[in-house]
């Protein structure tokens, strides 16, 4: 009896999860549909419109994805030349030692850090660097919102390629040395072949971060509903036009926002369950 | 005539771990060329420690210190560079390892590819052919040779292993148990293939199996607690051990 009463329990409570979870996607659908219906699916995510006078109402979402593919795109370029030596010193070169130990754990700590402190030392010290020296005018904009969000995805990929790479058997490594290989050579034909699918799931997963990654973003990227000229222009990523106006928005507008939303969600979704899959297959033998 | 130059030559010998624990203690002896040399011992007697110092497998390892001479052709393994040593000095372990993204034709290359070496494709595939033989693979693979090398079985990897290892042309190869995670046939291939291979190299193998020790090598050293007890013919220690604790050890009074 008692039994059966505990199975009852963990199956419901087991059940909400997956309920709240399908309600979130219900709710984003429902609310996005008037903005897909009045402009279209694929109209919406060509426009570059966003012009909200009353009459005249106009939303598109290409700005804001393409804002965020950029920002995206671009902290992971910055992040990879930090990262992945991070990653061979930590998992390879002083694997097992204090200081690996030390680094590892203060990487670790970096992911800790809230997005909004994030933020405030992007517009407080990165920014006015930016302007000094002449990159851009206003120092805020895709590069500035970048290399902020390229720090914060750096802990996601260094501590995940570092397992990888700690994978590698000893006996291939073993094996390569007693053939006359220097440690360079293990790593750039050893280690990385071997562990380079689940070093690569590491990056797709934090590319899966960056994504939907709001505050350091909204703070840093310029808030301009256009797209970016070039990567030291202003703009805007699907998640900070949201955080910028769900406020403000009602009726058309603040459909298009949640439609804006159900499609970063559908691509963080689509991205983080490519980086699972990997890192599922990713397992050495 | 003019006495034959040893190939490899232990003189006192060292290895430690630590200050305290020493692990080999004073080892000499002089390996013949193109013989095979048994090192045989119980567990934790040193044996496979010795043999990872012949190609400084411990440089890998902090805190490990080799002391005295390790003479290969007469020049101090010690005093050398590493890498110079691996590559004449070839090692087999005891799982066998192939590389696994690599293919069984890229496999018996790798020591070439790792080492940045580039060969033309008849010389590669000249190097694929003859090291396939020389550890009987070739019939076996020689349709499948794009295959990955962990594609093949446990006996045929470690042949793979040892096919990686010769296409070096190493002057020894050091073998750490190299059949203890194989079945009896195959064991009993490779055991037929190094009687054959000891005409092209040197060979040094660890093993734990006395009845392979009698039945491969010509000279066998006796180890125990990391001094080396004996050192002579095999048939000679096996039929009339001249220390009681080699002795002890092969009737299985010891283990």
């Amino acid at each position: 009896m008692n039994d059966k009463l505990y199975r009852i329990i963990l199956f419901v409570v087991a059940l909400i999860v997956p309920i709240v979870c399908g309600g979130v996607v219900y709710a984003l659908v429902t609310d996005a549909y008037d903005a897909f219906e009045h402009f279209g699916f694929f109209k919406f995510l060509t426009s570059s419109e966003w012009s909200y006078t009353e009459g005249s109402e106009r939303y598109g979402a290409l700005p804001f994805i393409t804002g965020t593919l950029m920002t995206t795109l671009l902290a992971l370029i910055f992040c990879i030349p930090f990262s992945l030596p991070v990653a061979l010193f930590v998992g390879e070169y002083f694997r097992g030692t204090k200081i690996a130990a030390v680094l590892s754990t203060v990487i670790d700590l970096l992911a800790g850090i809230p997005s909004i402190i994030y933020g405030l030392w992007g517009f407080y010290t990165l920014r006015p660097i930016i302007m000094a020296l002449n990159i851009s005018s206003q120092g805020s904009g895709v590069l500035t919102a970048s290399l902020v969000l390229a720090i914060m995805i750096v802990p996601y990929a260094a501590s995940l390629s570092a397992e990888f790479i700690k994978m590698v058997p000893n006996d291939l490594k073993e094996g390569a040395y007693s053939l006359g290989a220097t440690r360079a050579e293990i790593i750039g034909k050893i280690i990385f072949p071997v562990a380079g699918s689940g070093i690569f799931s590491s990056y797709v997963l934090a590319i899966g971060r960056a994504l939907g990654e709001t505050m350091t973003v909204t703070m840093l990227i310029g808030n301009t509903n256009n797209i970016p000229e070039s990567i030291t222009s202003t703009g805007n990523s699907m998640a900070s036009i949201i955080a910028n106006q769900f406020g403000e928005a009602d009726d058309l507008r603040l459909s298009s926002l949640i439609a804006i939303g159900l499609i970063l969600f559908l691509i963080t979704v689509f991205i983080n369950l490519i980086g699972k899959i990997m890192i599922k297959r990713a397992r050495i033998v | 005539m003019e006495s034959v130059k040893p190939i490899l030559e232990f003189k006192k010998t060292c290895v430690s771990y630590t200050k305290q624990t020493i692990a080999v203690k004073y080892v000499s002896a002089a390996i013949e060329r193109n013989t095979i040399t048994a090192i045989m011992g119980p567990s934790g007697c040193g044996k496979s420690t010795l043999l990872r110092a012949v190609n400084l497998m411990h440089n890998l390892y902090q805190n490990i210190r080799v002391d005295g001479e390790i003479l290969l052709n007469g020049e101090n393994i010690l005093s050398m560079e590493p890498i110079d040593v691996r590559r004449r000095v070839g090692m087999v372990f005891q799982r066998p390892a192939p590389f696994p993204t690599m293919s069984i034709y890229d496999n018996v290359l790798s020591g070439f590819v790792l080492n940045g070496i580039k060969l033309s494709i008849a010389e590669k595939d000249a190097t694929v052919e003859r090291c396939l033989r020389s550890v009987a693979l070739w019939d076996e693979v020689k349709d499948v040779l794009n295959k990955k090398g962990t594609f093949l079985s446990g006996g045929q990897q470690q042949r793979l292993c040892i096919a990686r290892a010769l296409a070096m042309k190493p002057d020894v190869l050091l073998m750490d148990e190299p059949t203890s995670a194989l079945d009896p046939i195959a064991t009993k291939h490779i055991e037929e293939l190094l009687v054959k291979l000891q005409e092209e190299v040197t060979i040094l193998i660890v093993t734990h199996n006395m009845g392979q020790a009698m039945r491969i090598s010509s000279k066998a050293m006796f180890m125990y607690l990391g001094e080396l007890v004996e050192y002579g013919d095999t048939d000679t220690m096996f039929s009339n051990p001249s220390d009681g604790r080699t002795k002890a050890y092969l009737t299985g009074k010891m283990g």
